[in-house]
């Protein structure tokens, strides 16, 4: 097995658990932890199957995307973070509504 | 500020659902390493296409030939989505902070010392990006960790400068990117088309501005709050009265 | 010449952004801001599909740089005519969203909406993979703060739960993508499309960028997220969700469907049967919902539910007339919902709420908005002369051709289902009642009941400009496998 294919295994690991976590658990701040886990994994994958190139330099393509598909994953990150403090403020528990215990 | 409560009342799933789970993710995971598995060993992808052309693209880095000139557009768009999240952030209102005012003297210490090297560094690596690892995103993110040392320092932008003057600053790397992108389209070039000769020029200068603007959104991002906006305490709802 | 130019491709993806940016920056003029640009967009999505319809499909390569190692911009019928579709819907919610939304609000709303706009047209020119998930990514966050606009614990939290299925969506998606560039090394569907080939990593690869696209589209039973979102966003931006945003990554799964993954007619017969019999349920579990909601807006937004299920009983049939079907239900719906969301702002200001069973004497206080009402609410049920109409028809012919006539049975639930809450609606609107213990009514601008109007009769003239529609479907067939 090459370092190419078991960084991408790594990657597949954390794409499953990344899953896991965001159907399982409620507290909004562990779901968009989750879906950072799932992203990375994804992004883990792109990034080690570009070095199956031999000898020669790794494939950048996927490089420059992982770099996009970070950017954007920042961005979605910020936006959730901030949405996740104001169902906080409104609502006085940072979850769900169908995910809340009285 | 406002403390979001960790430990709330998350009863752990029971065994079932767990278990149940665990063996899809496994499955999925068992699938998606076999599909992985069955890709050939070797595979060139585009690099050869890449390295042809490197010479045409105005920088030697490869990763840099590809976000910013061979697939451009698509890193002219991630700008757009980074400052569309700070429209969504800003349009949010932003929770109250009622931060205490206590300063840590380390903290205050260490920011006044890296504050000034993180600047530096953020230019060196947008400097680099050209022909080895770096570039804007990495120089806008050392930028914006500088911004935010200075956030945990209370430290707030001076109110002149927090209205048009930050939002300018904001937009500046779109912006120019646009306009470089079909600045050529008046010389019967293609959108986003670099002569390749003023390529490596140009390319520094999208990269700066985006620098700029990158870092500062992340930093704005931190703050969560249009910082021009005195009190958001209030819930405007501001729909026909 | 001007007209003549190959960059309009660009033009209505950067001039949107430039309004976004401009918007943004000099606050006091963004009204007026907001509304040149929407101009400018429609002339030049205008200019751009008039080029195609006289010249055909067009391919513009960023950078110039071709495929695979740079991104191509792609127009055919089927771009042109969800281009021009959100060009209509973009500038009545435009007109009508500058009445509706005063002071802050109208603050956020433009720059968000504006970027929204530009998302949406990169993604329906876009012929690259990896493109298409950056624009989806533009789409689901300025549709998400959008929904967040209104404040409020439902708004925010509906937005929160939107989020999250979208980020979902997008990353499942995007697997897709990273597995499909080291399998064949490009992400340009064209090249794709000769190079696919089907064993078992492909199945992985279809499932995982099928269901993320259709947690996006909402279709049954993961429109779990959707009524709760479009019904507590603002009416403007419930008119956009519903008509635009949901079909965006439609239309990509579409395009997937028939272009890049290598699906001989029966396989795509054989599962689409799958989507077709989600799709039933989402119309008669959208139908019912719909009937029994108590509030208008949710009405609308289940209503939506069922409308996206129509649209995935073309994949069984397999067909060029059961796409084009499927094509004209999306114009249909956009157009008809988006008058209808209309409506329902008008009565929610008009009345202060929007309980159904409370809507006595409307009728008399808003005859334009009951008109606009009834309209779309004919085009929904697919009455003769309507867009809808047309729509189901073809569907229809489709399904008999097919020998698949089961399918007409659904069409004709849907039918009486619609019809039930359209009427269920309308008959609370015409009972006349002076009541004296509820706060006087307040009038509202006349072109909020204009804008509803013009749309719920365009809903009607898309009946009747058929003909012409389906000629445009045809330019560089989208409907075939290689086509792109």
């Amino acid at each position: 097995m090459t370092p190419a294919f078991l960084y991408a295994l790594v990657g597949i690991v954390l794409f499953s658990i990344g899953l896991y976590g965001l159907i399982l658990y409620k507290h909004l701040l562990r779901k968009i932890l989750a879906i950072n886990i799932l992203g990375s994994g994804v992004f883990l994958v792109m990034v080690a199957l570009a070095a199956r190139t031999g000898d020669a330099v790794p494939d950048a393509v996927p490089h420059a995307m992982v770099i996009t598909g970070i950017v954007v994953a920042v961005s979605a990150t910020a936006l959730a973070l901030a949405l996740m403090l104001r169902v906080d403020a409104e609502t006085g528990q940072a979850v769900l509504p169908e995910d809340r215990e009285e | 500020m406002r403390k979001i409560k960790l430990k709330i009342l998350e009863k752990k799933p029971s065994l079932f659902t767990r278990l149940t789970l665990g063996i899809l993710m496994f499955l999925l995971a068992a699938s998606l390493a076999y599909a992985v598995w069955s890709l050939p060993t070797q595979a060139l992808g585009l690099s050869a296409e890449v390295a042809k052309n490197v010479e045409m693209s105005g920088v030697s880095n490869p990763v840099t030939a590809v976000l910013l000139n061979y697939r451009s557009y698509d890193t002219l768009l991630e700008l757009g989505v980074l400052l569309l999240a700070l429209f969504g952030v800003w349009s949010l209102g932003g929770v109250s902070a009622n931060k205490s005012s206590f300063v840590n003297p380390i903290l205050d210490f260490l920011s006044r010392f890296l504050v000034p090297v993180f600047i530096l560094f953020s230019g060196y690596l947008l400097w680099v990006g050209g022909f080895a690892p770096g570039g804007a995103f990495q120089a806008g993110a050392v930028l914006a960790a500088a911004g935010v040392l200075l956030f945990l320092n209370d430290w707030q932008l001076e109110r002149k400068y927090s209205g048009f003057s930050l939002r300018f600053v904001l937009v500046l790397g779109l912006v120019l990117f646009v306009a470089i992108g079909f600045g050529f389209v008046f010389l019967d070039r293609v959108f986003l088309e670099y002569p390749p000769q003023l390529a490596g020029g140009l390319i520094l200068l999208i990269e700066a501005a985006a620098t700029l603007s990158i870092g500062i959104s992340l930093a704005a991002l931190f703050l969560g709050r249009d910082p021009s906006v005195k009190s958001d305490s209030k819930i405007d709802t501001g729909v026909h009265k | 010449m001007l007209i003549d130019s190959p960059h309009w491709i660009s033009i209505i993806i950067l001039l949107p952004i430039l309004g976004a940016v401009a918007s943004f920056l000099w606050r006091q003029h963004i009204v007026k801001i907001a509304l040149t640009t929407a101009t400018g967009t429609v002339i030049s999505v205008g200019i751009l599909s008039w080029q195609v319809i006289s010249n055909g499909v067009q391919c513009y390569e960023l950078g110039a740089w071709n495929a695979p190692l740079g991104i191509e911009l792609y127009v055919d019928g089927l771009s042109v005519l969800m281009l021009l579709v959100t060009a209509v819907v973009g500038f009545a919610i435009s007109i009508y969203a500058s009445a509706y939304f005063e002071g802050n609000k109208s603050k956020h709303f433009w720059p968000l909406w504006l970027f929204l706009w530009s998302g949406l047209n990169a993604l329906f020119v876009s012929s690259d993979i990896f493109n298409l998930f950056v624009t989806l990514e533009i789409i689901g966050l300025s549709a998400v703060a959008l929904v967040a606009l209104s404040g409020g614990a439902k708004a925010i939290t509906a937005a929160m739960r939107y989020l999250l299925v979208s980020l979902l969506g997008s990353m499942l998606y995007l697997m897709g993508v990273a597995l499909l560039y080291h399998s064949y090394g490009t992400v340009d569907m064209v090249l794709l499309s000769l190079r696919t080939e089907m064993n078992p990593a492909m199945w992985l690869i279809m499932g995982l960028m099928t269901v993320g696209l259709l947690l996006k589209t909402a279709l049954f039973p993961l429109h779990f997220w959707l009524p709760a979102a479009h019904s507590s966003a603002p009416v403007p931006v419930s008119a956009l969700l519903s008509a635009l945003v949901v079909k965006a990554s439609f239309y990509i799964l579409w395009r997937l469907w028939i272009v890049v993954f290598p699906l001989d007619n029966d396989a795509q017969v054989g599962l689409g049967f799958i989507l077709g019999v989600l799709g039933s349920l989402a119309i008669v579990w959208g139908g019912v919902k719909a009937l029994q909601q108590t509030r208008l807006k949710l009405l609308i937004a289940y209503s939506t539910v069922m409308q996206i299920g129509y649209l995935f009983l073309a994949f069984p049939l397999a067909s060029i007339m059961g796409w084009k079907a499927a094509l004209y239900f999306i114009l249909a719906h956009a157009i008809a919902k988006t008058a209808m969301f209309m409506v329902a702002g008008n009565i929610l200001i008009h009345k202060g709420h929007d309980r159904i069973a409370d809507l006595y004497s409307t009728v008399q206080h808003l005859p334009l908005t009951i008109v606009a009402f009834s309209l779309s609410g004919i085009s929904l049920m697919g009455l003769p002369p309507s867009g809808g109409f047309v729509a189901k028809w073809l569907l229809l012919e489709a399904a008999i051709v097919s020998g698949q006539w089961w399918w007409g049975i659904v069409l004709l639930v849907g039918g009486l289902l619609t019809g039930a809450y359209v009427f269920k609606v309308l008959g609370y609107a015409f009972i006349q009642e002076n009541s004296t213990n509820e706060p006087r009514p307040i009038g509202i601008s006349k072109r909020m009941e204009w804008t509803a109007l013009s749309m719920a009769l365009f809903a009607i003239v898309l009946g009747f400009i058929a003909p012409f529609v389906l000629g445009i479907m045809d330019i560089g067939s989208p409907f075939t496998k290689g086509s792109l």
